[in-house]
């Protein structure tokens, strides 16, 4: 069974709301699904299963200021204890589901207890990519957890030298907030311009000549063959020409996959993510949610899967509307931030490399512009460099508007 | 219902302007959220719930005590 961009034959037949929820996943996707439930009225039991034996926390400051140590690691924390008591739910931390059961509807977890319900929601998110060689090896980190900006925090504060392998977002951010501890910053990648592939050749070169200006060695255009260790510890990267780049640290940011390996074999159809209909909807009753699901989006007429904290919370609300009933596609204008340096980069739509990019607002030279993309005589994105308010303007009049966001209906009947 | 927002975690992405501009604005200069309304009236409850739903800082927070 395949769930494509039609409806299913028994969309919209369940009866009320269900008897149960068991959100497999307790980040910003997974919790945001459970807050929206209760907030339309959903009373029924509900459950959130997470590997991480921590209170769910918030992903985008920790390549920033925990990294940094701006923040302690308690300030990350996505809600209080009284807001999860709040939300009467029943939160199983610490526990890794390891298969999914789609006759059954139920989990399987590595205590070996299996959780069988009504609805389930998969938002396992992302595992990163890491590098050859650098298995085991002290001082050679990741970063999407919690724990691993402790770590990698834990081993900068005393190195002198990093590598940052990876010229996306979060390579670029980890190499500003490395410079911003007074590190000596080498970030290796194989694009020609930081985040060429998120905002294309323009953006990307005002962005790679800020990190110039801040003192970041780049070494764009190169690949990394391998990390290197001496006795168990990183001792820096080998390119593919075979020079090596010492290090006391490095750092793969060299991209992610959806974390769906545990649902191999379940029946549910994944590709990129697990895919589901426009509705969010894997099979009857199976619902994906955040950076691991691929929707079929029906405004661009494709699927989508988006790696961005507003999306795991926008995706949320519109999985707990289709849970409670509601039968509408999930049409958003994508929406994601990074922060490095003084500059707040904003981009709205899809900024795709292959648009043209006109500066409506401000100027690159004054590091303040909005930029508007351009494709097929149509304005696809607009991103805001330092001009916040004036982009969101811009993507008010530019970009299709936000109707998935009329008021919530409160009941559930 | 009583609305607070935390300015130093806000990101200005004006997801909450686009919902709730009643509510919501953002400063000209470094588009940081701007609460026009701190105790909004009904109408606006279930647009503001949506705001501090989808705010991507997790910036805003609502209390629903009057």
């Amino acid at each position: 069974m395949r769930a494509g961009p039609q409806q299913d034959d028994d969309a919209g037949t369940r009866p009320g709301p269900p008897s149960g929820v068991t959100i497999v996943g307790a980040s910003a996707a997974g919790l945001s699904t459970a807050e929206a439930l209760r907030r339309r009225g959903y009373q029924g039991r509900l459950r959130l299963l997470d590997a991480e034996d921590r209170l769910p926390y918030d992903r985008p400051p920790l390549s920033k200021q925990v990294l940094s140590g701006a923040w302690e690691p308690s300030r990350a924390r996505l809600r209080g204890p009284d807001q999860l008591a709040a939300l009467n739910a029943e939160l199983l931390l610490g526990e890794r589901a390891v298969s999914l059961d789609l006759r059954n509807r139920s989990v399987t977890t590595d205590t070996g207890r299996s959780l069988e319900d009504d609805v389930l929601v998969l938002a396992t998110g992302l595992a990163p990519v890491v590098l050859p060689g650098q298995d085991g090896l002290a001082g050679a980190h990741v970063l999407r957890g919690l724990d691993h900006a402790l770590a990698l925090r834990r081993d900068l504060v005393t190195a002198a030298r990093v590598v940052v392998v990876g010229e996306g977002v979060l390579g670029a951010e980890i190499a500003a907030t490395a410079r911003g501890l007074g590190l000596d910053v080498t970030l290796v990648g194989l694009g020609h311009t930081l985040l060429a592939d998120q905002l294309g050749g323009t953006v990307g070169g005002v962005l790679t000549d800020l990190h110039t200006e801040r003192g970041v060695r780049l070494r764009l255009g190169t690949a990394v063959e391998s990390v290197v260790g001496d006795g168990g510890r990183v001792s820096g990267v080998r390119l593919t020409g075979g020079e090596v780049l010492s290090a006391d640290v490095v750092v793969a940011a060299v991209g992610s996959r959806p974390a769906t390996a545990w649902l191999e074999g379940s029946g549910l159809p994944l590709g990129d993510g697990v895919e589901t209909d426009a509705r969010c909807r894997a099979a009857p009753g199976i619902y994906a949610v955040g950076d691991a699901a691929s929707w079929f989006h029906e405004g661009l007429g494709r699927r989508l899967r988006l790696e961005n904290r507003t999306n795991a919370v926008e995706q949320a609300q519109a999985v707990a509307a289709a849970i409670l009933g509601a039968d509408r596609p999930f049409t958003p204008v994508p929406y994601f931030w990074t922060d490095q340096y003084d500059a707040r980069i904003q981009a709205h739509g899809m900024p795709s490399p292959g648009a043209q990019v006109s500066i409506a607002e401000g100027d690159p030279a004054d590091r303040r512009f909005v930029a508007v993309y351009t494709e097929g005589g149509r304005v696809t994105g607009v991103l805001g460099w330092n001009m916040p308010k004036q982009a969101r303007l811009l993507r008010q009049e530019h970009l299709a508007p936000p109707d998935a966001r009329r008021p919530p209906q409160p009941s559930v009947r | 219902m009583k609305v607070t927002v935390d300015e130093d975690k806000c990101c200005g992405a004006g997801q909450c302007v686009l919902i709730a501009p009643e509510v919501f604005d953002q400063r000209d200069d470094d588009g940081i959220v701007v609460l026009l309304d701190s105790a909004p009236g009904p109408d606006q409850h279930a647009l503001v719930r949506e705001s501090a739903a989808v705010c991507p800082a997790a910036a805003i927070e609502v209390t629903e005590e009057a």
